[in-house]
């Protein structure tokens, strides 16, 4: 089955190749006066980092979305009170959300090995990065649907929508430029413990700064490394801002 | 009238739990409301206009009581029922509660996508309600390009998608200008004629009332003071909620008190005003004073009420009674 779904049977290194593909290309064309060897070493550990957010926060978004709305819908004033549910499911987010990453990520290790196989490399970490960042996305994704004015969920129900229809057709289109903002943030959230996780994985810019910068005391991969992370934020956000406006009709 | 009125309300009761006690908004309302007439609700704030809306498509559930819709029990309906029924009874709101990312046309046309309708008939339904309110031009538009009042138009082409038979407008106007005010009521009276839709109308503006509706029940602190045509109530006003939401009593909070004795004056659609006022000074030889008048000409006729102090004398004062009487004007003596 391997040569008829590649991408799905390893879609880490299909991602990987191509992206060091178009680094080759772009260093012959751009950044020939950069040292090959760091250049060896960042685009790739570049790669490894973007692969990890742009994965942990596809996914944490599937799942976080889905909590979202539902911690919003069945609160005691929602669409569909269910307030026992809310209490439970609210506890269960606050819970994930108490834990601090390093200490999620040393305890999930084991568990990463028995699903895995393997400790060190990107993908097994993807496993303790999503089960912080789903929640965090929860809380901002039921963040930006409380935004939603209660007066035109109030007409949406008074014009016989149901619940469906009013969270599908009137809650997420009405809050879409806070939930681009709200991506922006939990991308530059999900960024941050993508960089703790390289450094205990191997792979990633966070991984370079302290194998190169620190194990073997050199401080310009050290500080690339860092000013790559400082720009990535920055793209993240200006675009995630540029985005939301671009989808905000409430903007003459 | 009909033996069976479309909305029949019987002994509704609403109470609010509220931190340290409760709040009794509706306290046995009963009414009765005919297919095709403009019935009016009014009240100061907090009287529970806005409740008493709310229960009739089942948006609040009141505690006790009955909604008959149609002769059906809409407080008994769940699930499809419920939304069937809704969509027979559509709303419209004092902050408009549009889709503030969807355009002009969208918001029109989501009731009829909630309904299932195929897009090319929806379109077409959407062009010929932009068309009625005459907002055809701003249907690529978004709300916020929008004045307060086209947003409104555009919520009453939303809520006229469905094909309704009740239109139920809970403070329609309230944030609109007078004149703005003017052509909703003038597009909502079009409507009710023209579609035969039924309109309940909420609203604490008498004028509001007095212009488009043919009855009125007067609600205070949870209950109805009183009910009737709205010529029948805004002439013989009975209850002190009544006085005082036309201006015959001072509001509660309202401490200017004048302590005479007065005239009041009603004109319900007859007489011109000023010429009644000369030809009194004219007849009897009075002096006439002016304590207060609110009289609005529609249609080349006079509604409003008009405070003259009372004469002194007794016999001129009933000199004076006699004459506005004979004239075919309603006058009571009253304090204020
Ligand atoms: N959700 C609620 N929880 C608690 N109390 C409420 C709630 N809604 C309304 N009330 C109370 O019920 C009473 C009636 O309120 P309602 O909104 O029906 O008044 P209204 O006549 O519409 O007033 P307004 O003219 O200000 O809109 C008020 O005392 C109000 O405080
Ligand atoms: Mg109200």
């Amino acid at each position: 089955m391997k040569w008829m779904w590649p991408i799905w049977q390893d879609p880490f290194n299909v991602f990987m190749g191509a992206w060091k593909g178009i680094g080759g290309f772009l260093y012959s064309q751009i950044f020939g006066f950069i040292n090959a060897k760091s250049w060896n070493i960042l685009w790739p550990a570049l790669g490894e980092t973007l692969y990890m957010i742009l994965l942990t926060t596809l996914i944490s978004y599937l799942i976080g979305m889905a909590l979202g709305v539902l911690l919003v819908v069945t609160r005691r004033n929602g669409i569909r009170p269910l307030p026992t549910f809310n209490a439970i499911l609210g506890a269960i987010i606050n819970f994930l959300r108490s834990i601090p990453f390093v200490i999620l990520l040393a305890t999930l290790l084991d568990t990463t090995f028995c699903i895995t196989g393997k400790m060190t490399g990107t993908v097994p970490i993807l496993f303790p990065l999503i089960i912080s960042a789903f929640p965090y996305v929860a809380r901002m994704v039921e963040g930006s649907l409380l935004e939603v004015d209660g007066g035109v969920i109030e007409a949406a129900k008074a014009m016989g929508s149901t619940t469906w229809q009013i969270i599908w057709k009137v809650m997420l289109p009405e809050a879409k430029p806070s939930l681009i903002n709200g991506a922006a943030i939990s991308m530059t959230t999900i960024l941050g413990y993508t960089t703790m996780a390289s450094v205990v994985s191997g792979g990633g810019l966070g991984a370079q700064g302290v194998i190169y910068g620190l194990n073997q005391r050199k401080y310009d991969i050290m500080y690339a490394a860092a000013i790559m992370l400082v720009v990535l934020v920055q793209i993240i956000t200006v675009l995630g801002t540029a985005l939301s406006r671009k989808h905000d009709h409430r903007i003459r | 009238m009909s033996l069976q009125p479309l909305i029949e309300i019987r002994n509704l009761k609403k109470v609010y739990q509220v931190p340290g006690g409760e709040v009794v908004a509706l306290d046995g309302i009963s009414l009765r409301i005919e297919k095709g007439e403009i019935y009016g609700i009014i009240g100061m704030s907090g009287a529970g206009k806005s409740t008493l809306i709310r229960c009739m498509n089942k948006l609040d559930i009141p505690n006790d009581g009955q909604i008959l819709i149609d002769g059906q029990d809409i407080l008994a309906m769940n699930g499809k029922q419920l939304m069937a029924a809704r969509r027979k009874m559509s709303m419209i709101f004092q902050q408009f509660n549009l889709l503030m990312q969807k355009t002009v046309a969208r918001n029109v046309r989501y009731p009829l996508e909630i309904a299932g309708v195929p897009k090319n008939k929806a379109n077409a339904r959407v062009k010929e309600l932009l068309k009625l309110v005459e907002l055809e031009s701003k249907a690529d538009a978004y709300p916020i390009q929008l004045s307060g009042g086209q947003r409104q138009r555009v919520a009453i082409a939303r809520a006229l998608a469905s094909n309704p038979e009740v239109l139920l407008c809970d403070e329609a106007t309230s944030a609109l200008d007078p004149m703005t005010t003017q052509s909703i009521l003038t597009l909502l009276q079009d409507i009710n004629k023209r579609l035969g839709i039924t309109v309940v109308l909420i609203t604490h503006e008498m004028a509001v009332i007095r212009q488009i509706c043919s009855r009125v029940a007067i609600l205070d602190g949870g209950s109805i003071a009183e009910e009737g045509t709205v010529d029948d109530v805004f002439v013989h006003t009975r209850s002190a909620a009544g006085k005082r939401l036309f201006g015959i009593l001072p509001s509660e909070e309202d401490d200017t008190v004048l302590d005479v004795d007065a005239l009041r004056i009603v004109f319900d659609g007859g007489k011109e005003t000023q010429p009644i006022i000369a030809e009194l000074v004219k007849a009897c030889g009075v002096e006439v004073n002016i304590l207060s008048a609110d009289v609005k000409r529609l249609n080349g006729k006079s509604y409003g009420q008009m405070m003259i102090e009372m004469p002194k004398d007794p016999q001129i004062c009933q000199q004076v009674i006699a004459y506005l009487t004979v004239q075919g004007l309603t006058v009571k003596e009253v304090h204020v």
